[in-house]
């Protein structure tokens, strides 16, 4: 079958199963529009209002359905805004392939008009990248993208090509589906280490990060934790990974992580990390991280150990085949230590509105939680939004919490969220904002009406940029600088209906059912918006300072200090 | 403790996999000493010699991050190897200097490649320790231009 390279690259896509993908047409990928045109009946495209917005609902499509996502950019400017996309992928370890038009070959390298060496770029934000100059590499260089995405510690991979190669036309054999590679056996003396330790202990304790969902190993990891009699603490990546509603749940770890998973943190004698990197927003000081403990570390990336903690023993390996195995060699374990630590109150912090505005993020998200019974998909922005997110939503299911935890990435949160909802449309998905972060992308509003994606996107409103503030409050001499907000007048309702968006306010608190019920049900059918309107000085609590030990976290911040 | 490794990794002899090696140890902060890159007897697989500096927690994190790139092969860190550097070196201000330099050159068997007027260039292959050595030798007549190959090593059976 004679095709041209562009129709080559639609064949390896539906073979891979790509169904889906996000992009933004531009001059260098005329010829694969054309394709796309071509088999619209058989792949659906999304355009968004920007490019970075693709990858991000891309990226959010895969964080929910654990397939591999793809965007689709043209080059230059195309393509570099696709890079905080891919970094914030690649820092979570999300599987995705992007392609990126460029240049004919023989218009490379002379800084032709839209060109830009997207490989060179991208070399330190993906798994791995390529440029393919030779059409009849074409099909192989695809599905190998889409083998390295998917196989081990999964990832963001880029395949740059040229105009000519889309445009040139070659015999095609379909050369199907790509398989991800085998991941290494688990070594058998590691697992006998890490069960002996754990028979042994008498105070073992579970923390589970993004590598669990990744690896889809949360039923291994609830048989771990019930032969464990353990407590389970699960990092901002890993929250879902374990039911958020079993008694042995308690609460994330780490910076703005419980009083009680700090707690348990300092009086265990068995630290069991699972699928985690152990990020230095978890570790505090690495010096005193642990110490009253023997950490074990299950991951699949063996450069994750003793990369940022020093730990006692380590298993590599896929993280479900690893615990399934551990499984076998755990007896029953029954610890009086693990019932003391559920029962006790250690006096977690309680949010608390003004009498202007008495609504608290923790209500309003409560409440979303009871509402959902905990099975909707929760997007987040980053910053105070995020960690309340992930503080008051009890998670039952994995791959229902989509935030950018690695880089951070502000904007992320819209795009993803459309991507999730595209990937999942069964599912309720909600998109928690702040107001900063969500002025950076809402332009992704347009897409969720044109291609009628119905999220919720909750705009938490207290008009600064909260999480900055709250820093500058405590280690800065309360010097506001820059995020106040107060000069921006934006009516969210008027904003809304632009877009098409039919949008609600929340700022009483018998306000908070009734909007959320309307919401719940509009978005059955169509997208909608919720402004919730906060004071500005309500304070992400519990906090460890940057750096600290994970020890007696602060709980409040005195406001008149 | 801080020592110096020398490292040979097997690497797919594509365009960019210098730049993706380099840029790893560059964004993660690991410390080369010196790197050599060269084909092998498979056309398609280069072999890099790197010499870093670290302690063996060091060491462990760059073997662990290399292994991860998709170009890489193999990394052996090499401890039994028979390791040698290439040196090309001009010095000497004088017909005398130039006779003093080809006495030492001589201890050391180093090839005269080129005579000038009052220079003289040479070239030497052997351990590191040894061009070091040579080149202090050489100092006090000045030093006029020179470039170290970098160490390639191969392990012994």
């Amino acid at each position: 079958m004679i095709l041209s390279g562009s129709d080559i690259i639609v064949e390896c896509l539906l073979e891979e199963g790509a169904d889906t993908v996000f992009g933004y047409p531009g001059g260098a990928v005329l010829n694969i529009y054309d394709s796309l045109y071509k088999y619209s009946d058989k792949i659906r495209h999304i355009i968004t209002s920007h490019e970075q917005g693709a990858c991000h609902a891309a990226d959010g499509f895969a964080r929910a359905t654990g397939k591999t996502g793809v965007v689709i950019a043209t080059s230059g400017p195309g393509a570099t805004n696709l890079t905080t996309g891919l970094a914030t992928a690649y820092m979570d370890s999300i599987p995705l392939v992007a392609i990126t038009g460029n240049v004919a070959c023989s218009l490379l390298g002379l800084d032709s008009f839209q060109e830009v060496d997207i490989t060179g770029v991208t070399m330190p934000i993906t798994k791995h990248n390529f440029i393919v100059k030779d059409i009849n590499e074409l099909a192989s260089t695809l599905h190998l993208a889409f083998k390295i995405a998917g196989s081990g510690r999964k990832g963001p991979v880029l395949v740059d090509i040229p105009k000519d190669i889309t445009a040139a036309k070659i015999d095609y054999t379909p050369l199907g589906k790509s398989v991800p590679e085998k991941p290494a056996e688990v070594s058998e003396a590691d697992l006998n280490e890490a069960a002996r330790l754990i028979n042994e202990s008498e105070r073992p304790y579970i923390y589970a990060g993004g590598g669990v969902i990744s690896a889809n190993a949360e039923e291994e990891l609830a048989r771990l934790a019930e032969l464990c009699d353990a407590p389970v603490s699960c990092s901002l990546m890993g929250q879902g990974a374990f039911n958020q509603r079993d008694r042995k749940y308690i609460g994330m770890l780490g910076m703005h992580g419980t009083v009680k998973a700090a707690a348990a943190l300092n009086s265990c004698d068995l630290f069991i990390g699972i699928g985690t990197r152990f990020s230095d927003r978890v570790i505090g000081d690495p010096s005193v991280f642990g110490k009253n403990a023997k950490i074990i570390h299950i991951d699949i990336d063996p450069a994750e150990f003793n990369k940022n903690v020093e730990v006692y023993t380590t298993i590599a390996g896929d993280v479900k085949i690893a615990l399934a195995e551990l499984c076998k060699k755990v007896s029953q374990k029954k610890n009086a230590w693990t019932d003391e630590i559920i029962a006790k109150d250690f006096g977690e912090p309680v949010q608390r509105g003004t009498e202007a505005l008495p609504v608290t993020p923790e209500a309003v998200i409560e409440k979303l939680d009871e509402l959902t019974d905990g099975n909707a998909v929760i997007a987040t922005e980053v910053g105070q939004n995020q960690m309340w997110a992930a503080q008051y939503y009890r998670y039952k299911n994995p791959r229902s919490f989509i935030s950018s935890g690695g880089l951070g990435t502000m904007g992320f949160g819209l795009g993803a969220s459309l991507g999730a909802k595209v990937g999942c449309p069964e599912k309720t998905v909600v998109n928690i904002a702040g107001d900063g972060s969500f002025a950076m992308n809402l332009n992704e509003l347009i897409t969720a009406y044109a291609h009628n994606i119905p999220i919720i996107q909750l705009v938490i409103n207290n008009n600064v940029l909260g999480m900055v503030r709250q820093w500058q409050r405590l280690f800065y001499n309360k010097h506001f600088s820059q995020t106040t907000l107060d000069n921006r007048h934006i009516d969210y309702v008027k904003l809304g209906e632009a877009f098409g968006i039919e949008t609600f306010v929340i700022e009483k608190n018998e306000d908070i059912e009734p909007v959320l019920k309307k919401a719940l049900e509009i978005s059955k059918n169509k997208p909608c918006m919720i402004e919730v309107k906060i004071d500005r000085d309500i304070n992400v609590l519990p906090m460890i300072p940057a750096g600290k030990p994970v020890i007696n976290p602060i709980t409040e911040i005195d406001l008149e200090a | 403790m801080e020592q110096e490794y020398v490292l040979s990794v097997k690497v797919n002899n594509n365009n960019g996999v210098l730049l993706r090696v380099s840029g790893l140890f560059s964004r993660r902060c690991f410390n080369i000493k010196s790197l050599n890159a060269a084909e092998t007897e498979e056309p398609n697989v280069s072999r890099l010699t790197i010499v870093v500096a670290g302690d063996l927690k060091v060491l462990t994190q760059i073997k662990n991050q290399l292994l991860k790139l998709y170009d890489v092969h193999e990394v052996r860190i090499l401890e039994d190897a028979v390791t040698r550097e290439h040196i090309l070196i001009r010095a000497g201000r004088s017909d005398e200097d130039r006779h003093k330099i080809i006495e030492i050159a001589n201890l050391y068997r180093a090839k005269p490649v080129d005579i000038g007027k009052d220079s003289i260039m040479l070239e030497l292959t052997g351990e590191p320790a040894k061009i070091d050595s040579f080149i202090e030798l050489l100092k006090p007549f000045g030093i006029i231009k020179m470039v170290r190959s970098g160490i390639t090593a191969l392990e012994r059976d």
